[in-house]
């Protein structure tokens, strides 16, 4: 009997090794290497003043500006989703699966290579201005605004957002909204009362994973944004890339990382109740 | 299934056994010469020349930017003999005791080189003493000559608002300040903390007419016509030229930067003669016009110059004039206070 159960335990520590191996190399050391510069200056002492830097001017609007950017992305694509998962929900297995794989199709393409894409569209003499010039519309100015960085972010993203909401959506029993249109409720009853509820686990998991890389990236703001706005990402790349400073890169990135651990608990507290979905 | 098992570990086998035996013999053998250079900057050819010719072997590695060159060559675990760089990253191992003196005295085609460039190189490399110039160019506006309304000729027009939201600026922290610090006719090495804060104004007033700050994509969206200019440097401005002829490059009258690239050896270098002897290779005529054609940056080599074609040697891009110099410097190392302070400014107006 103790044997077969040490027999367990040791099966299941080598099932886990890689994970333990990938977590303890990947997560844990880097967490550990930032931290330790995100606590020491040049010279290797003890300080906050690399945490604080947050809190300079500078650092402040472009953690507004991210917020800003993350916020109406994500709504943006809790927007988008419903309407579209709404409208896959009644179609046959085969016509949902291929709109699904639609969907997902462009996720094959780095994402870079499609952000690229976005700046070739929305530039001065791009596609977009050539269209509305058929119709005769005078072109748009996007190019290298906040705007242009959000629809780059909510085309990257979108497919994390309607994934989980679209299995939530999907798991909801087709009775209970005939008998709940049976007892009178009409179709903005049953979206609010039967399918937002049972949809909300899926909604937080997809707030989860848009709103966090949106808030952090900077790749995006790079290329859409023509170096002209910036993001805490950027501010923080900078730090490491072309100012050398990697204790203050580091501060930031860990002040940045508890910012979004704050705004996240929000989301779990709310989530308690819910059935497990959300990463944490 | 044995038999493919068994193929495999020989076949790993004779890898690592022979992987052993090259890392024992290259490096510190007499007829070999590691070199590392940035990539896409020599024409491949001409190692095999050099090595049928001299019978030393090349062993060739390419770095991407001077940092990623320093880290390799920091690292130790190769050890370079001979190195390729930009001005202030040469100025960087030069000052850390990285280089050794090159043996001038068993060069024959030195005189190739023209002396104002290595008058240039002695900006980081007081004494001429470690460094060869390999290839140079400035930083000026690339601008397309149908769209600007006057000639182009001054920084003036990146500042004054007549092409208010088609400017395309580096995005580059020391490249965007010397345009600025050009105009206010300062130094580009400036140490002064009042000209840097002056120059900061300015790139903050310019900011609202700047379409955007870029750096490899900035030739391209000239070429494309979504700007009308922009700051390049001279050889993606010559690449600019031969995809849209409507493009035209200046270097603006208030002077500008100017950089050069160049060969050093390293002080792990076992053979210093083979080391110049590759060197020297680099300097004779037939050699330099081949990279040079590979490569289509300006030469400091005179003897390529005079035999180019006239349409080749009109082009500023490809050999600028005489008085392109003049005001131009090239960027050397600043002080730590000066490069924080400039790091600190750069960041307000990224932010702003």
């Amino acid at each position: 009997m103790n044997e077969a159960k040490s027999n367990f335990t040791s099966r299941r520590i080598l099932l886990a090794s890689p994970y333990i191996v990938w977590v303890a190399g990947f997560t844990i050391l880097p967490l550990i290497i930032i931290i330790h510069y995100a606590f020491t200056d040049a010279g290797g002492a003890f300080t906050f003043s690399n945490l604080g830097l947050i809190f300079s001017p500078i650092h402040l609007k472009a953690v507004m500006f991210s917020l800003e950017i993350a916020i109406s992305s994500t709504v943006a694509c809790i927007l988008l989703s419903y309407p579209m998962v709404m409208a896959m929900r009644h179609l046959g297995l085969g016509k949902r699966t291929f709109s699904l794989f639609i969907l997902i199709l462009p996720m094959w393409m780095n994402f870079i290579l499609r952000i690229l894409a976005w700046q070739m569209i929305l530039s001065n003499n791009g596609i977009l201005n050539m269209i509305l010039s058929w119709f005769s519309i005078a072109p748009l100015k996007i190019a290298n605004t906040g705007t242009s960085i959000m629809i780059g972010v909510v085309y990257d993203y979108l497919p994390y957002m309607m994934l989980p909401i679209y299995t939530a959506i999907m798991d909801i029993n087709e009775d209970l909204i005939e008998a709940a249109r049976d007892l009178g409720a009409g179709s903005l009853t049953i979206f609010l009362k039967i399918i937002l509820p049972l949809s909300l686990p899926g909604l937080l998991s997809g707030i989860v994973m848009v709103f966090v890389p949106s808030m952090t990236s900077f790749v995006i703001s790079d290329i859409l944004g023509g170096g002209k706005l910036q993001l805490i990402g950027n501010v923080i790349e900078q730090e490491f890339t072309t100012a050398n400073n990697w204790h203050a890169g580091s501060g930031l990135s860990v002040a940045l990382m508890i910012f979004v651990l704050i705004s996240m608990a929000f989301t779990t507290k709310e989530h308690k109740e819910g059935r497990e979905s959300v990463i944490w | 299934m044995t038999m493919t098992k068994r193929l495999i570990s020989i076949t790993i086998l004779t890898a690592l056994l022979s992987s052993m035996l090259l890392g024992c013999s290259s490096g510190q053998a007499k007829g070999e010469l590691t070199v590392v250079n940035y990539s896409e900057y020599l024409d491949p050819e001409m190692l095999d020349l050099f090595t049928k010719e001299t019978g030393i072997k090349v062993n060739y590695e390419e770095a991407l930017t001077p940092e990623e060159m320093y880290a390799k060559y920091s690292s130790g675990a190769v050890k370079y003999d001979l190195v390729c760089s930009s001005d202030y990253m040469m100025e960087k191992l030069i000052k850390d005791g990285e280089l050794k003196e090159i043996p001038w005295d068993s060069f024959e085609n030195k005189g190739n080189i023209g002396q104002k460039y290595f008058d240039l190189a002695s900006a980081i490399d007081a004494k001429n003493a470690y460094t060869l110039p390999y290839f140079w160019g400035t930083l000026g506006i690339l601008y397309d000559t149908t769209k600007v309304k006057a000639p182009v000729d001054s920084w003036d027009v990146l500042f004054n608002g007549d092409y208010a939201g088609q400017v395309i600026m580096q995005n580059s922290m020391r490249d965007s300040f010397m345009v600025a610090l050009k105009k206010l006719g300062y130094s580009v090495n400036t140490e002064n903390p009042d000209e840097l804060k002056e120059a900061q104004e300015l790139l903050l007033k310019q900011k609202p007419d700047v379409q955007a700050y870029l750096v490899d994509e900035a030739r391209d969206e000239v070429v494309a016509g979504n700007a009308i200019m922009a700051v390049v440097y001279s050889g993606e401005a010559y690449l600019g030229h031969e995809y849209n002829e409507n493009l035209a490059y200046v270097v603006p009258k208030e002077g500008s930067n100017v950089w050069i690239d160049c060969f050093g050896i390293t002080k792990h270098c076992q053979n210093p003669e083979n080391a110049a002897k590759f060197l020297d290779f680099l300097c004779r005529e037939d050699v330099a016009k081949a990279n040079f054609e590979y490569i289509y940056y300006s030469t400091p080599n005179e003897k390529v110059i005079e035999g180019l074609s006239d349409d080749e040697k009109a082009d500023e891009t490809l050999v600028p004039p005489a008085n392109a110099m003049d005001n131009c410097e090239v960027c050397v190392q600043q002080s730590p206070e000066t490069t924080e302070l400039m790091n600190e400014l750069w960041k307000e107006i990224k932010a702003e």
